[in-house]
């Protein structure tokens, strides 16, 4: 993921849901979308996290303006 | 400290949380009543076997079933080639993860590969045991041994014995395409390292290795199955997660969730290792193909060789700080042993292992590789307790050099609310801080030790928590008693803990409120029982049920009333008149009026509560005496920590926090997979040796309660954290008592006492000049 944001470990987009996050982070640094997404769903690998909380809807989940949105490997629990 | 009551009179906010009432299915577990997995017996039913790998690794070049069939009493036999076939890129996405579906069926009946001992091959039904297991007998396999590999260190190498030609390592999204071992690599990276650790005036580094760990559970793994002429199968068996095993049974079977039906038993212990299906699919084939109900169960050493425990692990961590003890940098690498197919808990070691500290600067790197070993499972706080040993020795390394008390090394660092760990999430308001706090002026810290060879070790500890999908059902009953249906198997008293949170929102006791955990078609979809989330989500479940029945009862009683909703108030469990207060009904009054009053009364909970729950942190306090001829090492006394958030009942949180530090004693003295050539020596509980309470001294818990923000009542969890400190704490109570250190578990008495020996041996030729 550096790599495609040469090297920034944190970058600004706009965007209203996950979904337009990733499309405008992918016109900013193409890639991202084949890095994070498999036929419009993020990869099953992928979680999302904005603001602190895994979210279970995925590129539906909505964001706002100040939102800070991760993207981690999913974790396994027990 | 705690508001948790010691006395069962509550905490003083709540009227039945905080309280100690007798758990709900306590009579029928303690009279033999309760019905687990092999208590299930059907008309008709057969008994169904396995045949297992004795072969580490080899090729399947054929299987000759004939001699098998032909057996009397014999009705089926199946093999790989009755499962259907995988396409190579079909992923099942579970809430442990997300796997191949081609490596679940694989694990099911090996197709062309076995890749470990105890791998199913083929699966025999019969009219009783014993004809199953001589059929077994009569199976012949045609196997083409291949040279295989076991370690974790050696399995990244590039020569080591590939064990699947297709699979290639992916890092984070990207197919890097280079064939390996290593399924994944994953990368957490914050700050400026090479700045923190050029600005540090103290810097450790060590490497630590962990032994393959059982979970301990006591029930073997079990299914019965039925599938019927009219293509309906239903499976009994016992499980973390009924809609789970309903997931995985109809993707491997490859039918639709709406024809699998589980049955969740009652579950004798799990642990993170009763997630996986092992023998529902062959069960159900079985079944399909004889007509009948086919049940199996497994032998201990099954559930050794061919079961799922905790991964093995290589992890190295260097850690830097300034010389007032604030940390600056730190740098971990992490590979742990998936077993045969992708999937270890790494990503979740990654997170931990930094997680109990604010650190500016960090890189993790973690390695999830494939080797000739079950495929591993999850196991209380999974990936948390081998990275642990590493850091908080490292801790207490970095407190001995500093001369520093190593709680107030830790409460200098501690993770609080604003923290950003290494994975880039910030924590909300977390009880780190107040679990050491706690610790510090705990009696047992203060105390002072009372002989030779004796020591004293701390260790902090975390676990993330998980939210996740959950329902409950309640069913308001005209004697004023509630029935409450749940998708959650209970396995360490979430019954007791949900009802409670249910009986507390409508001012019932706890006795009037009947939990029940329904199967896939009686209750709403929930999730698994682990992530220490179900107090937290179906207790929260349990919370919005109890909202709507308070709301319909309202509704009820302004009808019995003649009056308006708005007329009535819900005030100390009764419902009253607010213009009339000699009007007042209570719960159990206005239940007995339902009849006439336009219904039933059912309410609903249905959550999925993001995972931003904050986690739980442990500290815990261990001593030990260390017998320096023999390297025995003795628990004198044990203090676990641990923030609760709220204890919903005080005695359940109290016997999660003990049966986690048991575990944990387990992991650092005696308890490890011991393989020689790819077979596992001590398949029984006989040679596999978890501590019995001769070993410990009764564990002491303090109950924390940081209230979590979200969750109606401040639920955190506390199924998990109390696993993952314990043994570092005992290694640096070891090196208190002797001045060793270890840096593999377990520490058995022969690696305790060879390290005691080195010592002599340096300090002798160091005196010799």
């Amino acid at each position: 993921m550096l790599s495609l944001a040469g090297g920034r470990e944190q970058v600004s987009v706009e965007g209203r849901t996950v979904r337009e996050v990733i499309a405008n982070l992918n016109r900013a640094h193409n890639g991202f979308r084949d890095r994070l997404c498999r036929d419009d769903k993020l990869k099953p690998t992928i979680a999302v996290v904005v603001d602190g909380e895994i979210s279970s809807l995925g590129m539906r989940q909505k964001v706002s303006l100040e939102s800070e949105v991760q993207f981690l490997p999913a974790m396994s629990g027990g | 400290m705690s508001n948790a009551s010691k006395n069962g009179n509550g905490n003083g906010k709540y009227k039945v949380i905080g309280t100690r009432p007798i758990r709900h299915d306590g009579v029928d577990k303690v009279t033999g009543r309760a019905a687990y997995g092999i208590d299930t017996h059907l008309g008709g039913m057969l008994y169904g076997q396995i045949l297992r790998s004795p072969h580490p690794y080899a090729r399947i070049r054929g299987i000759d079933t004939s001699k098998a069939k032909a057996l009397k009493g014999v009705r089926a036999v199946i093999t790989a080639a009755d499962l259907p076939p995988s396409e190579a890129d079909e992923v099942l996405n579970l809430v442990e993860g997300s796997f191949r579906l081609k490596d679940l069926r694989s694990n099911i009946l090996a197709d062309e590969k076995v890749f470990y001992q105890g791998h199913s091959v083929a699966a025999v039904a019969a009219t009783n045991l014993h004809i199953a297991e001589e059929a077994l007998q009569l199976i012949e396999v045609d196997y083409e041994i291949l040279p295989h590999v076991d370690d974790v260190v050696a399995a990244m190498r590039d020569d080591a014995p590939l064990l699947h030609e297709d699979l290639t390592t992916k890092e984070f999204g990207e197919d890097t395409g280079k064939n390996s071992n290593i399924a994944s690599h994953i990368q957490f990276k914050l700050g400026d390292l090479e700045k923190g650790f050029a600005e540090s005036d103290i810097i450790v580094e060590e490497e630590f290795e962990t032994a393959s760990v059982h979970q301990g559970y006591i029930e073997s793994h079990n299914a019965t199955a039925e599938w019927k002429t009219d293509g309906q199968l239903t499976v009994w068996t016992s499980t973390q997660g009924a809609f789970g095993v309903q997931k995985q049974t109809a993707a491997i079977l490859g039918l639709p969730v709406s024809k699998v039906r589980v049955v969740p038993m009652e579950i004798g212990g799990g642990f993170g290792g009763k997630i996986p299906v092992y023998l529902a699919p062959q069960a159900a084939i079985l079944s399909k193909k004889c007509g009948h109900p086919v049940k199996i169960v497994m032998t201990r050493a099954d559930v050794f060789r061919s079961t799922g425990p905790t991964p093995s692990s290589y992890v190295k961590v260097k850690l830097g700080a300034d010389n007032s003890g604030k940390l600056l940098a730190a740098q971990a690498t992490i590979a742990f042993a998936a077993g045969a197919f992708p999937g270890s808990p790494v990503g979740a070691g990654a997170v931990c292992v930094l997680s109990c500290y604010a650190i500016p600067n960090g890189l993790v790197d973690g390695y999830d590789v494939v080797l000739n070993r079950p495929r591993s499972a999850a196991y209380r706080a999974p990936g948390s307790t081998q990275v642990n040993l590493a850091v908080e020795t490292l801790m207490d390394e970095i407190a001995v050099k500093l001369g520093m008390d190593p709680i107030e090394l830790r409460l200098l660092n501690a993770a609080e609310e604003g923290t950003r760990r290494v994975d880039g999430a910030v924590y909300p308001v977390v009880g780190c801080r107040e679990t050491l706090e706690q610790t510090k002026v705990h009696e047992h810290y203060l105390a002072p030790l009372s002989g030779p060879h004796q020591g004293r070790g701390v260790a902090t500890g975390f676990w993330m928590n998980a939210g996740l999908k959950s329902t409950v059902t309640a069913n308001v009953n005209e004697d004023g008693t509630v029935n409450l249906m749940e998708g959650s198997t209970d396995i360490g008293g979430s019954r007791a803990s949900i009802a409670m949170q249910f009986a507390e929102v409508l001012g019932l006791p706890a006795e009037a409120v009947n939990p029940m955990v329904g199967d896939t078609a009686s209750v709403g979809y929930t999730e698994l029982t682990g992530g220490s989330r179900v107090t937290f989500a179906t207790g929260w479940a349990a919370y919005e049920a109890a909202q709507e029945v308070k709301k319909i009862l309202i509704g009820k009683a302004a009808l019995y009333w003649e009056t308006t909703e708005d007329e009535v108030r819900f005030e100390e469990g009764d419902f009253v008149h607010s213009t009339d207060p000699e009007k007042r009904l209570t719960f159990k009054e206005l239940a007995g009026h339902l009849v006439d009053l336009g219904g039933p009364v059912v309410g609903t909970g249905a959550v999925d509560p993001n995972s931003g729950v904050g986690g739980s942190f442990t500290t815990c306090i261990a001593d030990v005496e260390v017998d320096p001829e023999t390297g025995k090492i003795k628990i004198l006394r044990f203090t676990m920590i641990q923030d609760a958030g709220t204890a919903i009942h005080p005695s359940y949180v109290e016997g999660q926090m003990q049966g986690g530090s048991v575990q944990g004693i387990g992991w650092a003295l005696n308890e490890e997979y011991f393989y020689n050539e790819g077979r596992m020596q001590n398949a029984s509980f006989l040679d596999y040796r978890i501590p019995t309470c001769l070993d410990v001294p009764m564990i002491e818990t303090v109950i924390v309660e940081v209230p979590h923000p979200d969750h109606p009542f401040g639920v955190r969890g506390v199924g998990e954290a109390s696993i993952a400190p314990p043994p570092a704490a005992i290694a640096n109570a070891i090196y208190d008592a002797v001045g060793i250190r270890l840096h593999e578990l377990p520490m058995r008495p022969d690696r305790v006492l060879a390290a005691c020996l080195a010592k002599e041996e340096a300090e002798a030729a160091t005196a010799n000049g």
